[in-house]
């Protein structure tokens, strides 16, 4: 793990689980066989999971602005498609302000692993409603309770037509791994929204005060994803479906657009 | 493999002069969204780049494509977007961010009559401030204008030059008019045609953001490890993101790189700057008129110099200062209403009374009678 770390102390509060992915990250990472980074990029925005990789990882990386992680991403890929360029960013980062890119990227299954951390709020701000947060949630913003419906980022990925989809918890430590190693594989766009734990801005308000309470919580709520097949949606309501949503093979778009590129060299 | 286009005489439209002078630059990667009037540059670079074995894309929006020429340059290659007002507002994030973290890109606004909408089709010249301070921040730029379509190709190349150069984001800040016109020009053989290429970080030097004043920019995927953020940063790219002092030295040098080599980078056109008794200071399409105007204005005796800016910013200060010592009036003719005009009487301090000449909308030039009509009335109020 030193190998693909800078020495620097991680700068998450308490019972993040940030960590948790990061080190699911890095052993599906070191399955692979990678002894170090050299051949990833990663781009990230802004908010908590924005700094899993800047600066933490021993790679090159490029934290940008709010939402546009994606976009730089696409520009690395397009120039330089022999690596492997790993998005992180948080729910707010990639499904608020970021959805349409990242719905543009899984629409052209563009070739790069995005890792989407879920705590269901705006953590890095203080606690503002997020897209995520679940309906009747308190937060700083909702102080009567969410009153919007949250989003299902992953099963818009798979609609979107991304090659690979799935989404875990940080208590699904190895099915996340399994699924993160999976995403890295994948010739088109890999999507893993990882749904994790935020006692410091999230719980607190909703009575779950301790990450081993929001552990609990996703352990009792996640349902399959083939046993929610199965359920009615009244039954599923409030509900984490978790597993692989999508699995299937697109041509990569860095593949497509070099393809493009030297026919039009030859005509050119 | 086509290149760059063969060197010689041609009649183009200047956007797609600017197209062909990006590649005659070097860029290698184009990201953009449509608008009007600038999407002919899109549509020329998406058949010409791929023919030198570059890229270029459309994205979702004018966010994801200047972020996606942001990514693209930190791979090393020269990368560009195209855009008008509308889109250069939703722009100013990525460039303030271009700005921050010392990545050379090229941004062209091609101006259209604003705010908001206003009328798409129609010229403007409302986007000069947002070229000097639309990103939020303390912050320095670089803004060229040119007036021809051979300039859409000339000042395309200088463009990226000054990027390259000082690792920044440089504004062609066009026009309607200079964009959709189509005039002669010439394209010199490349041997003729000066190019300047970002430094490299020496082995062992991994400060890729400071310590000089243009630090070296290395590309990822080379092992370098680089650390890019928009947040404050030492110059080793860790995030500072409390300390005053960093704060204070980044964007001091950022915005001093600039300032300090202004002499270095301001270009400009000057005639009969030094005698004159009616100064004109110009730029874009505007300056096409005060030709004419200047002619028109010796028949009836008036001594009229010219300056046109080729560089908006930073500001040709030194030589607008120069016309103010002989000129009994400076007159400053815009398509906005008064933006370069402040700018002038900021200059000047008050050494002569600086008049503005406007018009806005419908995409009407003032025309060289207009403007002269304009400085006959103020000479005979000042008589």
């Amino acid at each position: 793990m030193r190998s693909y770390l800078r020495d620097l102390r991680l700068p998450f509060c308490p019972g993040c689980g940030d960590a948790t992915v990061l080190n699911s990250f890095l052993r599906a990472v070191h399955e692979l066989g990678h002894k170090d980074l050299r051949n990833f990029v990663f781009c990230s925005g802004i908010g908590c999971a924005a700094w899993i990789p800047s600066p933490y990882l021993k790679a090159d990386s490029i934290h940008v602005t709010h939402g546009r992680s994606i976009p730089v991403a696409t520009g690395v890929k397009l120039m330089r498609p022999d690596l492997n360029v790993v998005v992180f960013g948080g729910d707010g980062d990639l499904a608020g302000i970021g959805l349409s890119h990242l719905m543009h990227a899984a629409r052209r299954n563009l070739d790069i692993v995005v890792i989407m951390v879920n705590n269901m709020i705006y953590g890095m701000t203080g606690g503002q409603v997020a897209p995520t947060t679940p309906l009747g949630a308190k937060t700083t913003t909702t102080p009567y309770g969410s009153f919007e419906r949250p989003i299902d980022t992953t099963r818009l990925v798979v609609e979107a037509g991304a090659s690979y989809a799935a989404r875990w918890t940080t208590f699904h430590r190895e099915e996340l791994k399994e699924a993160l190693r999976r995403a890295i594989l994948t010739k088109g766009f890999g999507f893993v929204e990882a749904v994790s734990q935020c006692p410091t801005a999230f719980g607190r308000r909703v009575g779950l005060k301790t990450a081993a309470d929001l552990l609990r919580w996703f352990e009792e709520n996640s349902v399959p994803l083939d046993e929610a097949e199965r359920m009615v949606e009244k039954d599923l309501e409030g509900k984490i479906v978790v597993g692989e949503f999508a699995r299937r093979e697109f041509p990569a778009f860095s593949q497509t657009v070099r393809e493009m590129v030297k026919e039009a060299m030859k005509s050119g | 493999m086509t290149k760059a286009v063969s060197p010689g005489t041609y009649f183009w439209e200047g956007n797609e002069a600017c197209a062909e002078g990006a590649i005659a630059a070097g860029c290698r990667f184009f990201a953009g969204y449509p608008i009007t009037p600038a999407s002919e540059i899109a549509e020329h670079l998406t058949k010409r780049l791929p023919q030198t074995g570059g890229v270029a894309i459309q994205m979702e929006d004018e966010m994801a494509s200047l972020g996606a020429v942001i990514g693209a340059s930190w791979t090393g290659v020269k990368a560009m977007t195209a855009t008008s007002g509308p889109g250069f507002s939703l722009m100013q994030e990525n460039i303030g961010y271009a700005f921050m973290t010392e990545t050379p890109c090229v941004v062209v606004d091609a101006q259209r009559a604003g705010p908001s909408t206003g009328q798409a089709t129609k010229c403007g010249q409302g986007d000069v401030m947002q070229a000097r301070w639309g990103t939020h921040g303390d912050y320095a730029s670089i803004v060229l204008a040119p007036n021809s379509v051979q300039e859409m190709f000339d000042l395309t190349i200088r463009a990226f030059n000054l990027a390259e150069r000082y690792r920044t984001p440089v504004v062609l800040l066009a026009d309607e008019i200079i964009a959709h016109m189509r005039e002669r020009l010439e394209v010199p053989p490349s041997k003729q045609i000066e190019l300047v290429n970002r430094r490299k970080p020496k082995q062992g030097n991994k400060a890729f953001f400071g310590s000089q004043e243009v630090p070296p920019m290395p590309e990822v995927g080379a092992g370098y490890n680089v650390l890019v953020t928009g947040s404050t940063h030492d110059e080793y790219g860790i995030r500072q993101t409390a300390d005053p002092l960093v704060h204070q030295k980044l964007v001091e040098r950022l915005v001093g790189k600039i300032a300090t080599n202004a002499d270095k980078i301001v270009q400009f056109e000057g005639s009969n700057v030094e005698e004159c008794t009616i100064g004109i200071v110009s730029y874009g399409c505007t300056s096409r008129a005060v030709y004419e105007t200047v002619e028109l204005g010796k028949k009836k005796a008036l001594n009229i110099g010219h300056i046109r800016l080729k560089t908006v910013w930073p500001f040709p200060s030194t030589i607008v200062q120069t016309m103010a010592h002989t000129a009994d009036m400076i007159v400053v003719p815009e398509m906005n209403l008064r933006q370069i005009f402040y700018e002038t009487e900021r200059v000047v301090q008050g050494e002569v009374p600086v008049f503005s000449v406007n018009k806005i909308g419908g995409g009407e030039m003032i025309t060289p009678e207009e403007l002269l009509a304009a400085i006959v009335k103020r000479v005979k109020n000042l008589d």
